[in-house]
């Protein structure tokens, strides 16, 4: 029997169970060298290249710590509100895999350099929810396997893999929560929202550059189910990888409604890692994980302890930007949005998008408009985030630009973004490529005005009457002659001249 | 040219710096020395590789700088042009580098260890890369994957372990200085049976980065050589911070040369020497308990205060070194699986997964000696056993650690014999692991404590040398040198001549070479 015959209802299931919640985030700093070597920590270059011979774990190296990571580090601590650990010290965590070059992990494990801290999100309607934070700790990332000539890049039926060890040893921060308890049916609200909060804190602090497509924020969610009554909590499962603030949404709610299912149906949890599919919004089984997972960890004897002073810490706190509770406070101010309009932004994710827009030249009301309209439309249609669509502040400048310079009119410049987002080009450049300049040209205009009074006599004297708004209906067949070209102003005045109306 | 071989690295240097000799001619003296007596079946078979063309060319470079004089001469290291052997556990690039282990057999190394920065900095022609214990794992050498290295005093004997290829090499007149790695006496019990000088410097004064990790808090390079003087100026040269090795100390190398040749004068009133009672009498061989009774009654003599001290937690240091090496090992070697360099084996049928080509690659890559560790590290790390393995282990690494506070409250240095027998021959202890380990019991407390200690020979029973072991307080390199330095003197004037003149086969071999 697979799970997903067995679903219940999301709201069904609340009624008999509540959630337990658990988070686990990477944070990938964006430092300028690695966790332990000197090379340097960047995206995207050709595969091995920004490797040294401690990255690939030659024979005789040693790790140095990143004291910029560590920085780094205690300010995500501060940040959430956490203790800073006096002293504190890596360990390895042993374990064989192809893409951790030592066959250990350097990471911290019982003593991490943050702990004990909690972070206040805010929901939709506005509601705080807090979240208690476990710990923040500083560990390495691996490398990337891509696997060769199986299906859709699994292992299972590959012929090969190649290993890039580009990523192997950029600075991550994990930070893991407490078990959130209490959310009930707001749990897939509250797990996206505390993502969001971490990746606008790691934004914030500067740290990170935060993009979850580029796998810089990563999410691994726990979900358990215990019955209304019950006092332990249920088994968990630890779903992988769900790497945007929808999917952290979809997958809460999925495992909510497939665990129900299992439990009503009498069967028990397997506590085990699930994989995230984006595609289908389900998970499916990954490897079994049971607390006794034995990594052999011991202090890593290569590495001399962290040790933390009071000034450091206070001149690091110093550091800390505008706490985002208040800077939101502040940018709605600014911009002059109404209550409703800034919470939309802010659930939408889309604060960092318009701020980034408004720095750039664009007014409050213009970012407001394209981000919140006609971009959030295409990627819900698209199933995407919003910033996950390719559009830049330049392209909402420009497409604004061409609007107010009349060579284009706003269903025109609806029609440009799109071709903006399946990659024609920079705005300006679309609408010469494509012709869809407004057409200004009055003879071209009258000629299909006076087609549309021909056919439309009934209308012409209803102007004449003195019922300008009556011109609306000749603007459409207008607009169709020009294929949508024409600007509907310009259109209105010719007509009311022609009629030698008053306008 | 047999005169030049038979020098010590600092009279080798002066007469460079004289003018005397050229470098070219030291260097192709030990390369000629090597032809003669390291290869073929009764061969000291010290080197794993042979460095002619790269150690020729270096002396060449310094001949050329002192013929043209000037600053460049003048700003030379004191040991420019001086020839050295390096053990096969530290990186070099250019020349192989195996950890005598089939693992890495071919394998070349992109970058070299800091050490040898600095040894080429200095400009000392490198002769080449000597054998040792796999993965330095063993006490004789025997467990190299490329064959044993004969102890030039009976060739029928180990040379000591895991660097006897360094001090054979050093023994044998085929080179006066090396470089060695020692984690739990690997320097000093093969300095000790083949009756060379072998330091163990204080943990974190030379810079680890590019030594193929064994344990990582207790490996420690150092030099071997064949007198404490030229120890203290190889000592010397390769200490210092480290930017890259996290462990390494940030204070100013200490005046070890100084220190040896203070040492030499043969004075050491004030010097409290404390005879460690936990590492004499029982289970040390009585001819090695004898060599070692009359170096006290030497240090006596030359003014220093000797005074017992006991070191009650010194009996578990075998037993926690035992669970803390291996640990580190299982982790250390966990690395070597055939994915990105060295050998990969894949298996011989079945599918060829990633599990099954490390494992195959292990099965035939590693020897029994690292098999037999990293199994034990292992087992000792996992959950459920680790408080009881692992963390009592450290809990007597701490214990052995304040009997030296406590003993070194007593006493400026501690002496005992460095192994409590002499060089054992092939074979006898292979197939009786423990009993091997047991060679380890004098040296190892040091290396838990990451203390500095030196051996240097002191004499002999039935023929074969005996190692004399100074230990010092952390940082107090210095110490060990003025001690070591002092007793060497002493001995040498009540032999008429150092020990290792003595060698029989050595000296039969010399006779060959020259012939």
């Amino acid at each position: 029997m697979s799970a997903t015959e067995n679903l219940v209802d999301f709201e069904t299931a609340l009624q008999t169970y509540d959630p337990v919640l658990g988070f686990e985030v990477h944070v990938e700093l964006n430092t300028k060298t690695k966790m332990f070597s000197s090379a340097p920590n960047a995206f995207g270059d050709a595969p091995n290249t920004n490797v040294n011979e401690v990255d690939l774990g030659l024979p005789g190296v040693l790790p140095v710590v990143n004291k910029t990571a560590v920085e780094s580090a205690i300010m995500i601590g501060l940040a959430l509100n956490c203790q800073i650990a006096e002293k504190c010290g890596f360990a390895r965590k042993n374990y064989f895999y192809p893409d951790t070059p030592k066959n250990f992990q350097t990471s911290q494990y019982d003593d991490p350099i943050a702990f004990d801290g909690f972070l206040d999100v805010e929901l939709e309607d506005g509601e705080v929810f807090r979240v208690e934070i476990e710990r923040a700790h500083m560990e390495e990332d691996a490398g990337k396997l891509t696997h060769m000539g199986g299906a859709a890049g699994r292992i299972q039926g590959a012929d090969f893999s190649l290993v890039d060890y580009n990523r192997a040893g950029v600075p991550l921060i994990e930070i893991v929560t407490k078990p959130i308890v209490g959310a009930g049916t707001r749990a897939p609200e509250v797990a996206k929202a505390y993502v969001a909060a971490i990746r606008e804190i790691v934004r914030n602090l500067g740290v990170s550059d935060a993009r979850m497509e580029r796998g810089n924020v990563r999410c691994d969610a726990n979900v358990s189910l215990m019955r209304k009554d019950a006092e332990a909590f249920g088994t968990r499962t630890e779903t992988k990888n769900v790497n945007s603030l929808r999917a952290v949404d979809h997958a809460v709610r999925f495992e909510i409604s497939r665990q129900a299912g299992l439990l009503d149906a009498g069967e028990s949890i397997i506590q085990e890692t699930r994989h995230w599919h984006e595609d289908t919004r389900t998970t499916t089984s990954g490897r079994p994980k049971s607390d006794a997972d034995d990594y052999r960890y011991f202090p890593e004897p290569d590495l001399v302890p962290i040790v933390t002073t009071a000034e450091w810490i206070e001149e690091l706190r110093s550091r800390l930007p505008e706490p985002p509770a208040e800077r939101r406070k502040r940018l709605k101010a600014d911009w002059g949005y109404s209550d409703a309009e800034f919470r939309d932004v802010v659930n939408a994710g889309l604060l960092e998008a318009i701020e980034e827009t408004i720095a750039a030249g664009a007014t409050a009301a213009v970012a407001r408009k394209w981000w919140m309209g006609e971009i959030s439309r295409l990627a819900k249609n698209a199933e995407v985030e919003p910033t996950e669509l390719g559009v830049t502040s330049a392209t909402i400048i420009e497409l604004n630009a061409l609007i107010e310079a009349q060579k284009i009119n706003d269903k025109i410049a609806r029609q440009v973004l799109e071709y903006v987002i399946a990659g024609e080009g920079a705005p300006a450049e679309i609408v010469e490529k494509r012709g869809l300049a407004v057409v200004n040209d009055d003879s071209a205009l009258g000629a299909a005005i006076d087609d549309a009074m021909a056919q439309m006599p009934d209308v012409v004297e209803k102007i004449k009457g003195g019922k300008l708004q009556a011109v609306g209906a000749l603007i459409g067949p207008v607009m169709k002659a020009t294929r949508g070209q024409a600007d509907a102003g310009r259109v209105r005045e010719i007509v009311l001249e022609k009629l030698g109306v008053d306008g | 040219m047999t005169e030049l071989i038979n020098l010590s690295a600092a009279a080798l240097a002066e007469k460079l710096r004289s003018g005397e000799v050229t470098s070219v001619e030291a260097v192709q003296a030990h390369l000629d020395r090597i032809a003669a007596v390291d290869g073929g079946e009764r061969g000291v078979h010290a080197f794993l590789h042979v460095n002619a063309e790269e150690a020729l060319a270096v002396a060449a470079e310094v001949d050329a700088i002192r013929a043209a004089g000037g600053a460049e001469a003048d700003s030379l290291h004191p040991l420019a042009g001086v020839p050295i052997a390096i053990k096969d556990l530290i990186v070099t690039v250019g020349q192989p580098t195996t950890a005598a282990s089939k693992m890495l057999e071919g394998w070349m190394s992109p970058y070299d260890a800091t050490v040898i920065d600095k040894i080429r900095a200095a400009k000392l022609p490198m002769l080449g890369k000597t054998n040792l214990d796999e993965f330095a794992m063993g006490s004789s050498t025997e467990h190299s994957a490329y064959g044993n290295t004969r102890n030039p005093w009976d060739l029928d004997r180990i040379p000591g372990g895991s660097g006897g290829g360094s001090a054979a090499a050093v023994a044998a007149f085929e080179a006066p200085l090396a470089l060695g790695t020692d984690t739990g006496g690997s320097i000093r019990q093969p300095g000790a049976v083949t009756g060379t000088v072998g330091v163990k410097p204080t943990y974190g004064s030379v810079s680890r980065y590019g030594a193929i990790a064994m344990a990582s808090s207790l490996d420690q390079i150092g030099p071997v050589s064949r007198t404490v003087l030229d120890s203290a100026y190889l000592h010397e040269l390769i200490a210092g911070h480290d930017k890259r090795d996290s462990t390494s100390l940030t204070d100013p190398v200490p005046a070890l040369v100084e220190a040896a040749k203070a040492g030499a004068t043969g004075d050491l009133t004030g010097l409290r020497v404390g005879v460690i009672k936990e590492l004499t009498g029982e289970g040390y061989q009585a001819g090695v308990q004898q060599r070692f009774d009359e170096s006290l009654e030497l240090l006596k003599a030359a003014g220093a205060e000797v005074v017992e001290v006991s070191c009650p937690n010194f009996k578990y240091a075998l037993g926690a070194y035992y669970l803390i090496m291996p640990s580190e090992v299982s982790s250390n070697l966990a690395k070597f699986d055939g994915v990105r360099y060295g050998q990969r084996v894949l298996p011989k049928d079945g599918p060829v997964t990633i599990e099954r080509v490390m494992g195959a690659t292990r099965a035939a890559g590693f020897g029994d000696e690292v098999k037999r560790r990293i199994i034990l590290g292992t087992y000792a790390l996992s959950a459920g056993y680790y408080d009881a393995y692992y963390g009592s282990a450290q809990q007597v690494r701490t214990l052995v650690q304040r009997d030296f506070d406590a003993a070194f409250e007593q006493a400026d240095v501690l002496v005992s014999p460095t192994s409590p027998n002499v060089a054992f021959e092939f074979g006898s202890k292979s197939d009786d692991p423990l009993s091997m380990y047991l060679n380890d019991v004098a040296t190892i407390p040091a290396n838990l404590a990451g203390v500095p200690g030196i051996s240097v020979p002191g004499g002999l029973s039935e023929g074969l040398p005996v190692g004399i072991q100074f230990l010092a307080p952390a940082r107090e390199d210095a110490r060990v040198y003025r001690a070591g330095a002092a007793l060497e003197k002493l001995l040498e004037d009540a032999w008429g001549a150092p020990l290792i003149t003595q060698a029989p086969e050595l000296a039969a071999a010399i006779e060959e070479g020259a012939a």
